[in-house]
């Protein structure tokens, strides 16, 4: 097997890698958008989940392209998602921000320190 | 092309579908935005995968164009919900706002 080859198997696992690490990442944030009981949570699980999932997509194609054409234009719109996608999360982060959504504590709260204090046994 | 991209294109599909689910089920406005919007990602990273398996480069050119129309009007519904008008320049806005010195709203 010539150097080549064993270049172009290599890319070619590492492009299937890279887009199935991908594919499980977007998956996990749609089934997260879903699950998650709160819009702050699930705007965690999509947000983060797009960026790198759709960053680890393009790189899976960007190893797979055949001509520079193909590669320049996958490398911008990769760049493109990379500086969007963080901005329009943001941008609906703090428009329900500023609308006066509040994160839904209520199931998480922790006891009053004065009750805490109570019945864990202090005397 | 190959099996797996077909795969990766079946697995992005599944997700547009779960994605699409709380689009319409979404309790506030900002929910719905926050799908319309990964769904967006989501189809921009479909139409590039798709491009792949029928080997013709053009739908990237759509891929492209497609992300920079969700951005914008990611930014556009969000700025129509909360001033209730698209004509506001934001940074006018937001920079009078500063100098007054009630830039909380």
């Amino acid at each position: 097997m010539s150097f080549g080859e064993i270049l172009q198997h290599a890319l070619f696992a590492g492009s299937v890698a890279a887009m199935t690490a991908g594919l499980v990442f977007v998956l996990a944030g749609a089934i997260g958008v879903n699950r998650l009981p709160d819009f702050y949570t699930r705007m965690h699980a999509a947000g983060v989940t797009d960026t790198l999932g759709a960053e680890l997509i393009v790189l899976g194609l960007l190893l797979q392209a055949s001509d520079w054409q193909t590669f320049a234009k996958l490398a911008l719109v990769g760049l493109l998602l990379f500086l969007t996608s963080p901005t329009a999360t943001h941008a609906i982060a703090n428009a329900a921000h500023r609308a006066g959504h509040k994160p839904a504590l209520s199931r998480f709260k922790p006891p009053h320190p004065k009750d805490a204090g109570s019945t864990s046994g202090e005397g | 092309m190959d099996v797996v991209t077909f795969l990766i294109a079946l697995g992005l599909t599944a997700a547009m579908a779960i994605m699409l689910a709380r689009l319409f089920a979404g309790p506030t406005l900002y929910d719905r935005v926050l799908a319309a919007n990964s769904f967006g990602t989501k189809t921009v990273l479909f139409l590039l995968v798709f491009a792949a398996i029928v080997d013709r480069q053009d739908a990237i050119d759509i891929a492209l164009l497609y992300a920079l129309i969700n951005f914008v009007a990611t930014i556009a519904i969000l700025k129509f919900f909360r001033y209730r008008s698209l004509e506001i320049a934001l940074a006018q806005m937001s920079l009078r706002k500063a100098l007054d010195g009630e830039y909380d709203e």
